[in-house]
């Protein structure tokens, strides 16, 4: 199982906690989390990524094992740490706004 | 007796404000979402509890929560806006071209005969309609897709169909503005519109009476006389009597015609309101004086409304979708500000007390009658 955290207005719009866990068949990257994810908690479509480019939305980035990967290819595998549960992908929204 | 409840979008969430016909003392609900911006909520005039709210922001686009139980449960429908074809390109601040793109939706407008039927205004200025609750959301792309189109710019606050109404005696019928396009009418059910903005004039365009591009704020219509639009526009308030094919101008004795809202009373059709604004530029009303203007004959003549509304160091804006009507007898009116109050009144506009005061900045008011 992958963990993955998320900021906390999508924990209210999906209705988990903090963390939540997903299935991710095939290797674990960015792209393979988002859509095990959406298939989970389809109200999370379109909140993380863009309908139609499949973007990331400006102001969410990813981490992982401490790393800021919100600016690698979408499909690059992501750390054993992560594909092994041992440590939690972030969704994690920007410190902004007022 | 029925009952009323006043659905309020803010900066930070949503509220539901409700009370008996006295319209004497308030429950005041929420926040919903709070944290996040609620652009609008409309409940439908077939279902009252089945209400729709329109959530966006920059973090997580845009959201579409509906409820079926008056705003005490809600549940994520489908948020993907999806433009027909390829959207081509509109004009953008500097006048160069712009890729038409989705950003949120400013205003739903339930069918009048059905609960699952909803037509969304949205930025990029497009029409929407869903006939599944919400969960699917289609184009109308008849309205993008006039031939003025690629000329059409956004106002200060973007580009969007920020007003959308349906004409009680002609399903075919329907009335959208947009700023900063204007006007547009369609007499086929949305398959072709056709601009409605002759007798608007516009100093900041290069030609001040041009057919689209002016900065219509908002329109009002009564259900009992659908051929008779009122019109808060950037600087003037107007009015047609004939289906918008021409507009003349009732600003009369305001103070400033320049403003955001206009709402007709729901009993006299020749009974308007407004909030005068200082200015393009100042966003605040005049004198610091917080006045409703209410016409009792069409526009023209206006008379101050002010009991008990501060008459000294206001600065609040009251904005498009601020301001609402109720139908019972007295009419009750209501508007919410920047400064987070909504205020009420249940005599028509006579006398004014908020319903609440404190809270986040009022992006839209909407007033249901309970059975």
């Amino acid at each position: 199982m992958i963990r993955v955290i998320l900021p906390y207005h999508l924990q209210s719009l999906a209705r988990t906690g903090r963390e939540v866990s997903v299935n991710v068949d095939g290797p674990v990257t960015p792209r393979s989390i988002l859509d095990a994810l959406e298939a989970a908690y389809p109200m999370l479509r379109g909140t993380i990524r863009d309908h139609v480019s499949q973007q990331r939305r400006p102001m969410l980035r990813f981490f992982a094992s401490g790393e800021d990967l919100s600016l690698e290819p979408i499909d690059t595998p992501l750390p054993e740490a992560v594909a092994s549960g041992n440590e939690p992908f972030r969704i994690v929204g920007a410190i902004a706004g007022g | 007796m029925s009952g009323v409840r006043v659905l309020v979008g803010t900066h930070k969430g949503a509220f539901v404000l409700t009370s008996d016909g006295k319209r004497k003392n308030w429950e005041v609900t929420g926040p919903q979402f709070g944290g996040l911006e609620i652009y609008h909520l409309k409940g439908s005039p077939v279902d009252p509890n089945r209400i729709f709210a329109s959530q966006v922001g920059d973090w997580f686009g845009q959201v579409v929560h509906r409820s079926n139980d008056g705003g005490k449960t809600w549940e994520a429908v489908g948020n993907k806006f999806l433009y027909d074809g390829t959207p081509g390109t509109h004009q953008w601040y500097d006048g160069t071209a712009h890729p038409w793109e989705f950003k949120r939706v400013w205003h739903f407008e339930p069918s009048l005969t059905d609960p699952d039927t909803v037509y969304a205004g949205v930025e990029d200025a497009a029409l929407f309609r869903t006939t599944d609750g919400g969960q699917t959301w289609n184009e109308m792309a008849g309205l993008r897709t006039h031939p003025s189109g690629p000329g059409w710019a956004p106002g200060a606050g973007g580009m969007a169909v920020h007003t959308i109404l349906l004409d009680s005696s002609n399903a075919q019928r329907m009335y959208i503005a947009i700023s900063a396009a204007g006007v547009f009418r369609t007499d086929d059910g949305g398959q072709t519109w056709k601009p409605a903005n002759r007798g608007l004039s516009s100093n900041f365009m290069p030609d001040p009476t041009a057919e689209v591009g002016h900065c219509v704020h908002r329109i009002a219509m009564h259900p009992s006389r659908p051929s008779t639009l009122f019109m808060q526009k950037h600087w003037d308030v107007m009015r047609s009597d004939d289906k918008g094919e021409s507009w003349q101008e009732v600003s009369g004795d305001l103070p400033s015609d320049f403003g955001f809202v206009v709402d007709v009373h729901a009993h006299e059709p020749e009974t308007v309101y407004v909030v005068p604004i200082l200015s393009d530029s100042l966003h605040y009303p005049p004198d610091g004086k917080l006045r409703v203007y209410r016409s009792r004959s069409g526009g023209n003549e206006w008379e101050a409304l002010t009991k008990g509304l501060p008459q000294k160091d206001c600065y609040v804006n009251v904005l498009r979708d601020a301001m609402s009507v109720d139908t019972l007898d007295p009419c009750g009116v209501y508007f919410g500000t920047t400064g987070g109050q909504v205020y009420a009144s249940a005599d028509a506009g006579d006398t004014w007390a908020p319903i609440v005061h404190d809270l986040p900045a009022v992006l839209s008011v909407e007033a249901q009658i309970l059975p």
